[in-house]
């Protein structure tokens, strides 16, 4: 569902992913881990067409790099839901308008847009929350916003750009079991993460390391290494 | 409420200052623009109203018949500049005169024979009325052996003429000027608005907003500033029109259509601005 091919980004002061190429079937949980600088968020804006590589291919969704007309980017990205460390909400709107947002631009029918909003503040446990500004609102919670507004659209896959990052350790778990609940009801959810402890927390997900923007590690990979038998 | 709208809305609740400062700007400059329109329509309609008064008058010989005349009239009629042709006979102009100048009444009293020449005056059609046309009239005119002098006034006529396009020359280039000058300010403001909302519109491509989208309430909102601002520049040029009318001349006001177009024509130039601005800088947000 999101390949990449032997992908390169390269900037004016530099390579910042390299023959990169990985995986990420329907509905699998991955992590892309390494360090700051690595390359995780250059590969997250090629998902989501933000940027196009230099060399090589990004399929998502059907859709892809080598192929896609402006006009089919926004298309794209209303089957992504894609989540920031800095959670990106609009200040001057309360959480329920934070959400609706997503849908209204997208020209949904208004009639239809509140109980889908409701629906998805239930399933991240703002309810309640709903009329408050982002201000208002704590870290995780503002995080919970950002994910029910990536949720609204109901995204084959959900983009999360160490969504942890700003965040005390118990907000870090509160929103990490979030998204994999949401992964458990079909979702796929590609996190970007620094963070090895959420990594060990999750033993059965799928890994990919970048270090210098190149793949140094796919646990895919390696676990298919593994099932071929020896010489 | 329609999304477009609300946001065209929330932009102006936003940012109260801005949107009021580019509306006044906007008026201003069709403000000025509105003023030499006034004093276009004013001088135009005094020119119209001069211009009535172009006709080409051929003196005829004394003695000629009057079936020659006739004739000749009936001919002059068929040219195509012309409008009418009015025979006035020798006694008409001694009665018009005596009428008209009653100072010399005396003096046509006391004359035995009647000093006027009979003449055809001959009025050209409005659109025609101007010093070609009245010359190639008397040219024409002068061809007729009965006929003794022509006049039409040649030299008015043509400085007539030449105020006329030079009026015309200078609105059209102060005109285009201030036009261009509210595109650009429409423009900046616009490109302000957007790099004010860069994160609103950021966020709205993430989640799949198309460009289009994304346009729309910038474009409503230089059009909806563009008419503000064209309403505001009528009233100014009211405002100014109501003082030089009551205190200095007589002078007419744009017509209902005129103002409704003076309107219009700043919503066209905020949209304008934001069609120009919105393309380039929508692209660096």
């Amino acid at each position: 569902m999101i390949k990449f091919s032997q992908v390169t980004k390269a900037y004016a002061k530099g390579a910042a992913l390299t023959d990169v190429s990985f995986h990420v079937p329907k509905g699998e949980f991955c992590f892309l881990t390494g360090h700051s600088g690595a390359g995780k968020t250059t590969a997250l804006k090629l998902i989501y067409i933000s940027e196009l590589p230099t060399s090589g291919e990004v399929r998502v969704s059907g859709f892809s790099s080598g192929r896609i007309s402006p006009r089919d980017v926004p298309r794209l990205r209303r089957r992504l839901g894609i989540v920031f460390q800095d959670f990106r909400l609009l200040e001057d709107r309360t959480a329920e308008e934070n959400v609706a947002f997503a849908l209204e631009v997208t020209g949904a029918r208004r009639s239809a847009i509140a109980p889908r909003v409701m629906r998805v503040l239930t399933q991240v446990g703002l309810v309640a929350k709903a009329h408050q500004y982002p201000r208002e609102l704590s870290g995780g919670e503002q995080q919970r916003v950002a994910i029910a507004r990536a949720l609204v659209n109901e995204p084959v896959v959900l983009l999360a750009d160490e969504p942890t990052g700003n965040l005390d350790e118990r907000a870090t778990r509160g929103i990490f079991q979030l998204l994999r609940d949401i992964n458990a009801a079909g979702t796929a959810v590609l996190m970007a993460t620094h963070d090895l402890d959420l990594v060990k927390g999750f033993p059965g997900a799928h890994l990919v390391e970048l270090q210098h923007g190149a793949v140094a590690y796919d646990s895919s990979e390696s676990a298919a290494e593994a099932e071929e038998p020896a010489p | 409420m329609n999304l477009v709208v609300r946001e065209t809305v929330l932009a102006f609740r936003r940012a109260p200052l801005l949107s009021a400062l580019s509306v006044t700007t906007i008026a201003f400059s069709l403000f000025v623009f509105g003023l030499f329109g006034l004093v276009t329509v004013n001088v135009q309609r005094v020119m119209g109203s001069v211009a009535e008064r172009v006709e080409v008058v051929a003196y005829l010989r004394h003695g000629t018949p009057d079936e020659t005349v006739a004739t000749a009239a009936a001919d002059v009629q068929a040219f195509p500049e012309v409008e009418s042709v009015t025979h006035v006979s020798e006694e008409a102009a001694l009665a018009r005169a005596r009428r008209e100048l009653p100072e010399f009444r005396d003096i046509f009293q006391q004359q035995e024979a009647n000093p006027l020449p009979a003449s055809l005056e001959i009025r050209l059609k409005p659109e025609l009325r101007d010093a070609r046309h009245a010359a190639l009239v008397a040219e024409r005119m002068r061809g007729f052996d009965f006929v003794d002098d022509v006049r039409y006034g040649s030299d008015w006529v043509a400085k007539l003429d030449h105020l006329r396009n030079i009026a015309g020359a200078v609105g059209v280039v102060v005109g285009a000027a201030f036009a261009i000058v509210a595109v650009i300010i429409i423009g900046t403001t616009i490109r302000m608005a957007v790099l004010h909302r860069g994160h609103e519109i950021a966020i709205m491509r993430l989640v799949g907003a198309t460009d289009g989208f994304v346009r729309r309430p910038f474009l409503l909102d230089g059009l909806i500033k563009g008419l503000l601002g064209g309403a505001l520049a009528v009233l100014l040029c009211y405002g100014a029109y109501a003082m030089v009318d009551a205190w200095l001349l007589k002078a007419d006001f744009f017509t209902t259509g005129e103002s409704l177009a003076g309107i219009a024509a700043g919503g066209l130039l905020g949209l304008a601005g934001s069609l120009v601005s919105i393309g380039r800088h929508l692209r660096s947000v």
